[in-house]
């Protein structure tokens, strides 16, 4: 079953789609790439990413951020910039980013752009995608505007593909309409592992996600965490297991006896 | 060569007004004022004025009791700097650099440049000719140092020059004022009973050096002044450079009305600003687009880049934005591209191949693409700054502004990822009082706190705020969805800067 179909069940009001991309995402959708379950660190072509997340928390721009930071291997080696697009609506709702709580190698590197519109928004993000000095586009849109309809979708999805820019899109308060991600998450926080030294205190990110339309990959749960260094999946029944993280990190391969 | 125009501020107000010395409305008293905190104050009055007693400086109050018919005009020294700051670079024919002596003079080094015009006598004679038909009146000197040519043309006979030996003869008689010294330093010489420059030297210089030893500037020690005067020791001056923007401009055989054609004229201007800022090795980072149009007004459009470039595409690309709201009414029929702020950018390897369409844009391209559509306060960078505040520990800059040298931060503290740009207040119900919070609500929903860890407290910065202002406790928390947030108490309850503590919610955890 082609993918596209599968969506326009569900959006009933939607135009009809011209015959070309029908063609292109069936002739794509190979059955046995189709069987490979999705695992942190793997290698995946898609540039164009959906995270669905609420509003009135961090859970999506996090795990966006975890999800970059994972598909691209983005840490020291790295130094090119990287662009946050943010509409009105979706700074109002979740806040500006704030430098001393980003990931440590990612800080110094970041290009805010506060769009007013979600036109102005779509706009930044694809001459984002179009600049070959960056190393990822994260957006974030909130609600379901008119401007972003599959249309401006896929106008993302082949500058995208075209330029090797891969775009993380986190759609605040959204439903899941018609869009031409090749990956779709549905992302919620999760209570996080209790922290060794301090249990009554939040631990490390955990988010319970989704991933319900894929190209490549089945959809499925996990329950994702990020340990500082990496994200973790652990099946979605997993929980309340202690977490001694902090113990290990940062030690390396040596004994913590030896100094 | 020292040139002083006496009149500057009046010889520029009849420029304006078309009128030549003493004809048409110069013929009755005038006078130019400066507005005071006082009252207007009379800044240069002309010479029918002075006939009837009115003198520069006086109240303006005052000068109408002596000449009741004393029209007013405003006074403008930012004009009459910027007039004068031309006038440097025009004096630049005699010499090879000119400095500016505010507000009213210039001085220029005509050093081994005086037999070109036959003499130092001739070349005297020609800028007192140049000067008149400009419609200035001026004086002007030339001796071997600045401070004696300045001198000279204040206080000295008209025209003089001063050859190099025996200049203490020839300047000694003049009044000290030729010294150029600070108004309060003039009184005290004058209380002193010193009225000429040869009553100072007669005093020896190790008095003058003791009376005037903590005077460093030397318009307030008369030692340095004299010394300068008679080129005993140097004295730097400012020159003034005269800088030339690139500029292109097309002059259109017929008024144009259409923006395709608007379009084709921006393209040629832009191919040959390239071309002109190729020729200086520059690239540009801010363009101004003028429009004459056939009424004579002015459209004029500004464009502003992220890194000096030249590239005619992109400078056309950031253009058509701007242009949209143009109204061409009747025609444009001028049209002209000027670079005020340039930059050095050195000639760049063009491209082999194709591969720079396929590859995308630079940074520096995309920025300035944003920026043209989106504002110059949309696309930003974070920087620290060292605050203890959280909303102040960090600034927004331009994105390709240069990063300062940046501290180390704090890696024992958690922040939230995200802040919201006012810290929204929650209702709480408390488990103990002076406590943590057991529920909150915030934006219609309830929050059930499962984990928390604080506070950490933050008091404000009393070097900067007042005393009233609260300190804050800040709590992370995890609800009982799993929900991270970072929320703080506003103050203590019983700390006298207000009632029952306040809460809010400020940042979201990871």
């Amino acid at each position: 079953m082609s993918r596209i179909e599968a969506c326009s069940e569900i959006h009933v009001l939607s135009p009809p789609l011209p015959a070309g991309l029908r063609r292109g995402s069936a002739s794509r959708a190979l059955s046995g790439a189709k069987s490979v379950r999705w695992k942190p660190g793997i290698a995946a072509s898609c540039r164009h990413t959906e995270v669905f997340a609420s509003g009135g928390e961090a859970t999506g721009a996090a795990m966006a951020l975890a999800l970059a930071r994972d598909a691209l291997h983005v840490d020291a080696e790295d130094q090119r910039p990287w662009l946050w697009v943010q509409d009105k609506a979706a700074l109002r709702l979740s806040g500006r980013p704030y430098r001393p709580g980003l990931p440590k190698h990612l800080r110094h590197r970041l290009i805010h752009v506060a769009a007013t519109t979600p036109e102005d928004a779509l706009f930044a993000l694809e001459e984002g995608l179009r600049c070959r000095d960056l190393a990822f586009v994260i957006g974030e849109i909130a609600g379901n505007p008119r401007a972003l309809d599959f249309t401006a979708s896929r106008r993302l999805s082949l500058a995208a593909e075209k330029h090797g820019t891969a775009l993380w899109l986190v759609r605040l308060d959204a439903r899941s309409d018609l869009g031409s991600a090749r990956m779709r998450w549905r992302a919620a926080a999760a209570a996080s592992p209790p922290p060794r030294w301090n249990p009554l205190a939040p631990g490390q990110p955990t988010w319970r996600a989704e991933l319900f339309r894929a190209h490549t990959f089945q959809p499925g749960h996990w329950t994702l965490r990020d340990d500082g260094n990496a994200l973790v999946a652990s099946p979605p029944t997993a929980s309340g297991a202690p977490d001694h993280g902090d113990l290990v990190r940062g030690s390396g391969a040596r004994s913590l006896a030896a100094g | 060569m020292a040139i002083w125009c006496a009149d500057l501020a009046l010889d520029r107000w009849r420029l304006a007004e078309g009128c030549a010395a003493g004809q048409g409305t110069d013929a009755a008293p005038l006078a130019l004022i400066a507005e005071t905190a006082h009252g207007p104050r009379i800044a240069a009055v002309n010479a029918a004025g002075a006939e009837h007693g009115v003198r520069t400086g006086t109240m303006l109050a005052d000068a109408r009791t002596l000449c009741p018919a004393l029209a007013v005009r405003p006074d403008d020294p930012a004009g009459d700097l910027a007039f004068l700051e031309h006038l440097a670079l025009w004096a630049q024919r005699w010499g090879p650099w000119s400095a500016l002596d505010p507000p009213d003079g210039l001085i220029v080094d005509t050093t081994g440049a005086a037999h070109l015009f036959g003499g130092e006598a001739a070349l005297l004679a020609d800028a007192r000719a140049q000067l008149r038909r400009r419609g200035l009146m001026a004086r002007a000197a030339i001796a071997p140092t600045a401070g004696a040519a300045w001198a000279l043309a204040h206080y000295g006979p008209d025209g003089a020059v001063l050859e190099g030996e025996a200049m203490l003869e020839r300047l000694g008689s003049l009044p000290i004022a030729a010294l150029r010294l600070d108004d309060d330093v003039l009184l005290l010489l004058r209380r002193l009973g010193l009225k000429r420059i040869d009553d100072i030297v007669g005093i020896g210089r190790e008095a003058l050096a003791r009376r005037f030893r903590t005077r460093r500037a030397p318009a307030a020690n008369p030692l340095v002044r004299l010394d300068q005067l008679l080129g005993r020791v140097p004295e730097p001056l400012l020159p003034v450079i005269g800088h030339e923007q690139p500029m292109v401009q097309r002059r259109l055989m017929e008024p144009i009305r259409h923006r395709p054609l608007l379009d084709r004229v921006l393209a040629d201007l832009a191919e040959d600003m390239a071309r002109a800022l190729e020729a200086r090795g520059e690239g540009a980072r801010r363009l101004e687009l003028a429009a004459w149009k056939v009424d004579g007004e002015v459209l004029v459009r500004r464009l502003e880049m992220a890194s000096a470039t030249r590239d005619p595409a992109h400078v056309c690309r950031l253009f058509a934005a701007r242009l949209d709201d143009l109204d061409a009414g009747f025609g444009i029929e001028f049209v002209r591209l000027i670079a005020p702020w340039t930059e050095p950018l050195a000639l760049a390897q063009a491209e082999l191949d194709a591969a720079a369409e396929r590859h995308g844009t630079s940074l520096a391209a995309c920025i300035d693409r944003l920026t043209v559509r989106l504002g110059a306060g949309a696309v930003r960078r974070p920087l620290p700054r060292a605050s203890h505040l959280p909303e102040r520990a960090q600034r927004w800059t331009p994105p390709l502004a240069p990063q300062p040298g940046l501290q180390e931060d704090f890696a024992f503290h958690e922040r939230p990822l995200k802040l919201l740009d006012r810290p929204e207040p929650i209702a709480v119900i408390y488990e103990a009082p002076d406590g943590l919070p057991r529920l909150f609500r915030w934006r219609g929903g309830v929050h059930e706190i499962a984990r928390a860890e604080g506070p950490e407290r933050i008091a404000p910065e009393w070097w900067r705020e007042r005393s009233t202002v609260r300190l804050r406790d800040y709590y992370r928390i995890e609800d009982s969805a799993g929900r991270r947030y970072w929320i703080y108490r506003h103050g203590l309850a019983g700390d006298g800067r207000g009632g029952a503590p306040e809460w809010f919610l400020q940042g979201f955890c990871a």
